[in-house]
């Protein structure tokens, strides 16, 4: 078995071993790579150039000169000679002065953790039991599925109505529409994050439950009949057996939820433009860099640390997916 | 780019006075080697007639009237007006001023929300040749920029069709003319005529008259000031009002250029009286846009309600609109309430510096200066008046006549807290959010909540 991640070297030798002998030979000194010819290394070349090209130029530059900007203030206007350096100021206001920062910080924080503990874990529940192959499961699925076609955004808009003080589902079930009870649900900045973590929740949860599903679906039915011969109950067929089986799936799982914890933007600002309690990192970054205001500077210093959370995630899942094949 | 900018308005003036075909030509060529990079003036909408001249004979002031309009081809237009009614009042001015001049006008509206958030982008890419703005600092702070042409040439001729106050609110930093007013309209405090004299209600003048009839208000189970503040601006009028009532008019325009402080003693005051305020408007703003609260007061759920007379256009039907009356926000009993200080918001128009067709544009912001022009988009949108002197007020509503009456009556006539500021600072990433953290928990520390609000605002700077 060869390592992927050291692929170029074990296959010019592979390849080698079909090879005339004499070159065999003469290759254990050096131009050995020989082999591939001028077109397979221009093929290689572009193969490997164009994308990396494309990964550098949409990715790295811009990524590295948010960095840069994050150190600097300027409104947007003009050439690059009107850009003024202010050292870490942004920063400093960032954490020290303006005040929508930390809730901000805190509701993602928040959001990511009702992702990870409650939206998540449900669509992995709601994945193996319609895995048991009950009656109507399609049905289920499809329900469940359905919020996943529809963007955040239009998401946003339908609990929108559900929520709606005077005329929404809720407040009329609950007999409170039009009094002085009725509960403003998007409106109260005690409750509104709440509100909207159900409605974020509720696509979500189907998303997870069709990953884990498909999932669940590749695992060898053997593996299961073995684990029941051997006397595991249910339970224990999931936790011991099923769960480890399917590392790559729970990673790609993990990754999914913390990308939309933090990418979390249309559906706030589909509802109140994230002001009043639904402010997140990424309508900070928005609200400062476009519209009239154009910190771009400060807005990218946002966006710095928005990177920086992100980091987290992003050498877990590269370091499991980089370990996994050597193990 | 300012100085490039006038350049086209010079050679202009020399066409006119020459009236020679070359020169005109020479003046293009000037435009084109002036502005540079990015401004490409269409040569062919200037120059084959030959004379760049206004479109004389739109204003009956202008002195080059008996000149046969020479401006040609088509101009673009960004609108704003993206609603129903304004988009096609203003689609009815736009045809006017092609009937009059022969000039195309391509409109490109874009959601007003939107218009205003891509604002910058769109002035630095490609702006159509005029688009609709608002006076102000707003509008002071793209002329600074050097995004919008100066037309002072404009004024020169359209000026005395105007009131000083409009002349001020339309001249940049630099002391020219960016912009042309349309209209403007008023905050005050809108009731239904029949509610209250059913209910026996009058009108309160002063803040304690006003507290007297909210609390009967309470009592018949009303809200006596409908409130809705989820947009975030809507409470900087009311902001706005209290601030002047309070502290006068001079303190709040200081406030507002950063030569008075939000963590004044004076500012507290201000949080603090609208504290006490409170219990007197809707107890739940946060999760109402304004045309919510607009219609708690039109159906009669709410007594009053505070907002620019636009909040009008809620009410649909006719009846109901001559039915609604208003009056400006009771006085405090201070110093300052004689000079009855009001917001009254100037929109209006101003051209890009990348306008390709500068003539047509031109000729347009004269036509939008006439109260012909003006009279058209009225006609439709009866919630503002016109802002030219010589508009047709004989057609007035009695709802657009006391609107004159009131932003007549007052002698200082301020824009509004976003309109007043630094967009910078008063936009979604600023201002509103901080207004809605004192609206959601007004009993908080107003001490640390506005040196916030100031350290905030002097990172800016």
């Amino acid at each position: 078995m060869t390592s992927p991640s050291s692929s170029s070297a074990p296959l010019a030798e592979t390849s080698g071993a079909f090879a005339p002998p004499k070159a065999r030979r003469r290759g254990r000194r050096g131009p050995r790579f020989s082999l591939l010819t001028r077109r397979d290394k221009v093929t290689l070349g572009f193969m490997v150039g164009i994308p990396a090209f494309i990964h550098i130029a949409l990715i790295w530059v811009p990524a590295v000169l948010s960095v840069v900007l994050s150190f600097t203030q300027w409104n947007g206007i003009g050439g690059i000679d009107k850009i003024k350096w202010v050292g870490t100021k942004n920063f400093d206001t960032l954490i020290n002065i303006y005040p929508p920062f930390w809730p901000a910080f805190s509701h993602n924080l928040i959001w990511l953790g009702a992702f990870l503990f409650i939206a998540t874990p449900l669509g992995m529940l709601l994945a193996v039991i319609l895995d048991q192959n009950i009656r109507g499961s399609r049905i289920y699925q499809s329900m469940l599925y359905m919020p996943v076609v529809l963007s955040l955004a239009i998401v946003g808009f339908i609990w929108e109505l559900i929520y709606s003080p005077g005329q929404g589902l809720i407040n009329n079930l609950l007999g409170i529409a039009g009094t002085k009870d009725q509960i403003d649900w998007l409106g109260n900045r005690n409750l509104n994050l709440w509100a909207v973590l159900i409605a974020a929740g509720w696509r979500h949860v189907g998303y997870i439950m069709v990953l884990y599903l498909a999932g669940l679906k590749s695992v060898d039915n053997t593996l299961r009949e073995a684990a029941t011969i051997d006397g595991a109950n249910a339970r224990q067929t999931f936790f011991r057996v099923i769960f480890p089986v399917l590392a790559p799936i729970n990673v790609v799982v993990l990754v999914v939820t913390v990308i939309e914890s933090l990418r979390a933007f249309d559906i706030v600002y589909v509802i109140n433009k994230g002001l009043n309690g639904l402010e997140l990192l990424s309508v900070l970054i928005t609200t400062n860099l476009l519209g009239e205001a154009s910190l771009v500077g400060f807005g990218s210093a946002i966006a710095v640390i928005l990177l920086l959370i992100s980091i987290g995630p992003i050498i877990l899942y590269l370091y499991r997916t980089m370990r996994e094949p050597a193990s | 780019m300012t100085e490039s900018d006038s350049l086209p308005s010079v050679t202009r003036r020399q066409v006119l006075k020459g009236g020679a075909a070359l020169a005109a030509l020479g003046g293009v060529s000037a435009f084109v080697a002036a502005c540079g990079n990015g401004a490409t003036p269409s040569p062919s909408a200037a120059a084959p007639s030959g004379g760049t001249s206004p479109s004389g004979g739109i204003a009956p002031s202008a002195p080059l009237a008996s000149t046969p309009p020479a401006a040609t081809g088509t101009i673009t237009f960004g609108s704003n007006y993206s609603d129903d009614v304004p988009k096609k009042a203003m689609q009815a001015v736009v045809d006017g001023f092609t009937k009059k001049t022969g000039i195309a006008v391509t409109v490109n509206t874009v959601e007003h929300g939107k218009f205003q958030d891509t604002i910058n982008a769109y002035l630095q890419a490609t702006p159509d040749d005029t688009f609709t703005w608002f006076a102000g600092y707003r509008m002071r702070f793209f002329a600074a920029q050097g995004l919008a042409t100066d037309i002072s040439d404009v004024w020169s001729s359209i000026g005395s069709n105007y009131a000083d106050a409009f002349k001020t609110a339309s001249t940049g930093d630099d002391g020219k003319q960016y912009f042309i007013p349309f209209y403007n309209y008023p905050w005050v405090v809108i009731y239904r005529k029949s509610f209250f004299s059913e209910k026996g209600y009058t009108i309160p003048k002063t803040i304690t008259e006003f507290k007297t009839l909210g609390d009967k208000m309470k009592t018949a189970g009303l809200i006596p000031l409908a409130f809705g503040d989820k947009d975030g601006w809507p409470a900087m009028g009311t902001f706005d009002i209290l601030n002047m009532r309070m502290n006068g008019y001079d303190y709040h325009i200081g406030l507002m250029a950063g030569k008075n402080k939000w963590s004044d003693a004076k500012t507290k005051a201000v949080f603090q009286k609208w504290a006490e305020l409170l219990p007197y408007f809707d107890p739940q703003p946060l999760g109402k846009t304004w045309q919510e609260a607009a219609q708690d007061m039109i159906g009669k759920k709410a007594g009053m309600y505070f907002l620019g007379t636009f909040a009008g256009e809620q009410a649909t039907d006719p009846a109901i609109h001559d039915d609604l009356d208003f009056f400006p926000f009771p006085t405090f009993g201070t110093e300052f309430d004689a000079e009855s200080a009001i917001d009254a918001p100037i929109d209006g128009f101003m051209v890009s510096s990348k306008a390709k067709n500068l003539d047509g544009a031109k000729a347009f912001m004269e036509y939008l200066s006439t109260g012909e022009a003006q009279g058209i988009f009225l006609a439709s949108s009866p919630n503002n008046v016109a802002a030219a002197k010589d508009a047709d007020t004989s057609k007035y509503t009695p709802f657009q006549k006391k609107m004159a009456e009131i932003i007549g009556g007052s002698q200082k006539i301020a824009q509004f807290l976003d309109r007043d500021t630094n967009p910078a600072f008063a936009g979604a990433n600023g201002m509103q959010g901080f207004l809605q953290s004192f609206l959601g928990n007004p009993t908080q520390d107003l001490d640390k909540f506005l040196s916030g609000i100031q350290a905030f605002y002097d990172t800016l700077a």
